[in-house]
């Protein structure tokens, strides 16, 4: 199996999808340009045309809805926004028409509509250039929204979002961009809706998505060399969430933490312990945790983001306290020798 | 007014503008019955775009609309008694009771959706005309919209991208110089023109008397002519009027958002009372063809409404229905 980056995963996934079915279009700002989305859309246009591969004004509300249009009239359209942040002007189309349309039209015709936004954090990308919502389009019936930490997720999801006929929300971070990993070639699909079983074990669940399964793997990884296991469930997709595979895990070890890389007030973790409170309340051991960013906005300077995120050593830390027993995390910060806000010695900005 | 179309299509064009009059009318007189438990926006007075645009459109031209849709929906062909069935929320209805009166659709004739938002179908339109022009469909599609949607975001962004790929649409604005109860002055730069703000985003603006059916029908079939021609997106501005509240069966002018003079000048000019003139002066119609078209127009309506009537409300499951694709409502 070939061995691609999480940005060359998805620029192959668009690859497949307009090669494989020429109702699929591509576009967003800077779609074609030089840099093309980190990568992710680097000269698509020369192999597939620029007619299905294009750039747009900076239109944010109107280009979704000319995405729903178009997928109406029986397009495919992916549309991809550098950051999240710019698509909130969008929020109009996404929630009223993308969302509803099926619904409030009697269940007449779908919109099969991908919509990439690039979320992050640290090097100076600050309060508005960073920022995780997924809770807010996760609370939007009519939405799915999909998190892959993987370049082999990231391409099996993208693919099957493309190719589904729902709308869907799909949300990369852009510290994952640079990781690789193997990633199976041609048309290849992950169903929405199911997590992966990143790592199993027993003492405690922990529940991650997108870069807080990667801090996870880090911790879990180091507390297993110290006699602590945990079952690692990477969630993949929010919105269907596999709530079977969380909860026949939380039976199991009693024990939950959920990390999430969005804010703590409302968010996907507050949803997920409330769900295992509900559901599980016979079998849980302890009170379940939960890790999310504090509710502030993420300032720029590099000493403000210090203690800012949640780290795979808070992430041990947190796990040793539910299961009760001592361990040592605080090699885990010494052992990056890079700086705190970037993903590592490769990440360099500008943004 | 200067009449020089077919017998034929004159014909239909009345008979289009009083079966929309008589729809609305209708709708009014049985408002208060409570049945039709939705906000409803009638479209009387503002009869002559929607019954000129249904017939310069070809039927499988595509159109969406806002909340004010009855008409475009009923001008462009959409079937009356899912409408009615609609508006009475039952299942019958062209949106199986999800909509109602704000969100019409009938996919048969190209009606492709109204909705509630005010600029809301706009960009939705130009999709539908991105998705005809990569797909190499021949239909244009015209996007209703009224003077408020000229002070929206979505309009302006729609319209640029529209113009950058040429695409084949006409924005049809009906200016009928309100918002609800705000006039235009408070809301637009005086003496600025709508046609003229569309001309400048890159549309080919033109503009006219939209209670003159005659020159409604002109002006749309001229710009369907060049939007099919390639000529890139159109712009159709008809100064018409709203008879009636802004929402619901009422008339309003007492509450002193605008006057009865006003009001009434417009009424002077009602757009079916010209044609019917028009129409008589010439010969090509006369009272017993008025009475027969009143009286089938009346049956229709009257068996639409006994059809709503008479259809089930749908099952309280279907209030879950629907939200997503199979496979991803399995995974619910
Ligand atoms: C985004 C948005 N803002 C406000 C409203 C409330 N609203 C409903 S209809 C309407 C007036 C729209 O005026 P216009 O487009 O001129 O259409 P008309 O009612 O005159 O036919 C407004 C403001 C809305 N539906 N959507
Ligand atoms: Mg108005």
């Amino acid at each position: 199996m070939p061995v691609m980056t999480y940005a060359e995963a998805i620029r192959d996934a668009l690859s497949v999808a307009l090669a494989q079915d020429p109702s699929v279009i591509v576009y967003g700002l800077g779609a074609p340009d030089p840099k093309g989305v980190f990568g992710t859309t680097l000269d698509l246009h020369k192999e597939h045309g620029s007619r299905r591969v294009f750039d747009m004004p900076t239109s944010e509300n109107a280009m979704t809805g000319i995405g729903i249009g178009a997928a109406l009239g029986g397009l495919r359209p992916v549309l991809t926004h550098q950051r999240l942040d710019f698509a909130l002007l969008s929020l109009d189309q996404i929630i009223n028409n993308a969302a509803k349309w099926r619904f409030m039209f009697g269940g007449q015709r779908s919109v099969p509509f991908t919509i990439r936004m690039i979320l992050g954090r640290g090097w100076g990308q600050g309060p508005t250039h960073s920022q995780n919502l997924q809770a807010l389009f996760a609370h939007i019936p009519g939405l799915c929204v999909v998190m892959p930490t993987t370049p082999d997720d990231a391409k099996g999801l993208l693919l099957t979002s493309i190719f589904g006929e729902d709308p869907v929300i799909f949300l990369e971070h852009r510290w994952l961009h640079n990781l690789s990993g193997e990633t199976p070639q041609g048309d290849h699909r992950i169903p929405l809706g199911k997590a992966r079983m990143m790592r199993s074990g027993g003492h405690v669940t922990v529940v991650a998505m997108s870069i807080m399964s990667i801090e996870a793997a880090h911790a879990v990884d180091h507390l297993a060399a110290q006699g602590i296991s945990c079952d690692l469930i990477d969630l993949r997709s929010i919105r269907p969430m596999d709530w079977p595979m969380i909860e026949e895990s939380v039976r199991r070890t009693g024990r939950l933490l959920v990390l999430d890389s969005g804010h703590e007030t409302g968010g996907v973790a507050g949803e997920i312990v409330a769900h295992v409170a509900t559901k599980c309340w016979g079998d849980l051991r302890a009170a379940p945790r939960r890790l999310a960013m504090p509710d502030v906005p993420e300032a720029t300077s590099p000493a403000l983001t210090k203690d800012y995120h949640v780290r795979a050593e808070h992430v041990a830390e947190a796990i040793a306290a539910l299961a009760g027993r001592e361990a040592e995390f605080a090699s885990l910060a010494d052992a990056r020798k890079y700086p705190h806000d970037v993903p590592g010695d490769w990440f360099k900005g500008p943004f | 007014m200067v009449h020089s179309m077919s017998p034929e299509l004159s014909r239909r064009l009345l008979r289009d503008m009083i079966r929309i009059r008589a729809v609305e009318e209708t709708i009014a007189a049985r408002y208060g019955e409570q049945k039709m438990r939705c906000p409803t926006h009638l479209s009387i007075g503002q009869e002559a775009p929607a019954a000129a645009a249904g017939a310069a459109l070809a039927r499988t031209d595509l159109a969406v609309s806002g909340h004010r849709a009855h008409a475009h929906y009923l001008g462009k062909g959409g079937d009356l008694n899912a409408m009615i069935a609609e508006i009475s929320g039952k299942v019958t209805g062209c949106a199986r009771g999800r909509g109602g009166s704000m969100h019409l659709i009938d996919e048969s004739v190209g009606f492709m959706g109204s909705t509630a938002i005010v600029g809301g179908t706009v960009p939705v339109g130009v999709g539908l005309a991105l998705s005809g022009s990569l797909l190499e469909r021949n239909d244009i599609v015209c996007i209703f919209i009224g003077d408020a949607v000229m002070e929206t975001g979505v309009f302006f962004e729609s319209a640029n991208f529209a113009a950058v790929h040429k695409l084949p649409i006409i924005f049809l604005c009906e200016n009928n110089l309100y918002s609800v109860y705000s006039p235009l002055d408070v809301r637009q730069p005086q003496g600025r023109s709508l046609a003229g703000v569309a001309a400048a985003v890159g549309l080919h603006a033109t503009a006219g008397d939209g209670n003159d059916v005659c020159a409604s029908y002109d002006l749309i079939a001229a710009a369907a002519a060049r939007a099919r021609a390639g000529e890139g997106p159109q712009f159709v501005e008809l100064a018409t009027y709203r008879w009636r509240e802004h929402c619901g069966p009422m008339y309003d002018n007492n509450i002193g958002y605008r006057s009865e003079a006003e009001f009434e000048s417009w009424k002077e000019r009602d757009p079916i009372k010209l044609f019917t003139h028009v129409l008589q002066a010439g010969d090509i119609i006369d009272q017993a063809w008025l009475d027969a078209a009143t009286r089938e127009i009346t049956q229709e309506i009257d068996a639409a409404f006994a059809f709503a009537e008479a259809s089930p409300f749908p099952d309280p499951s279907e209030a879950y229905a629907d939200l997503y694709s199979k496979e991803v409502m399995a995974c619910l």
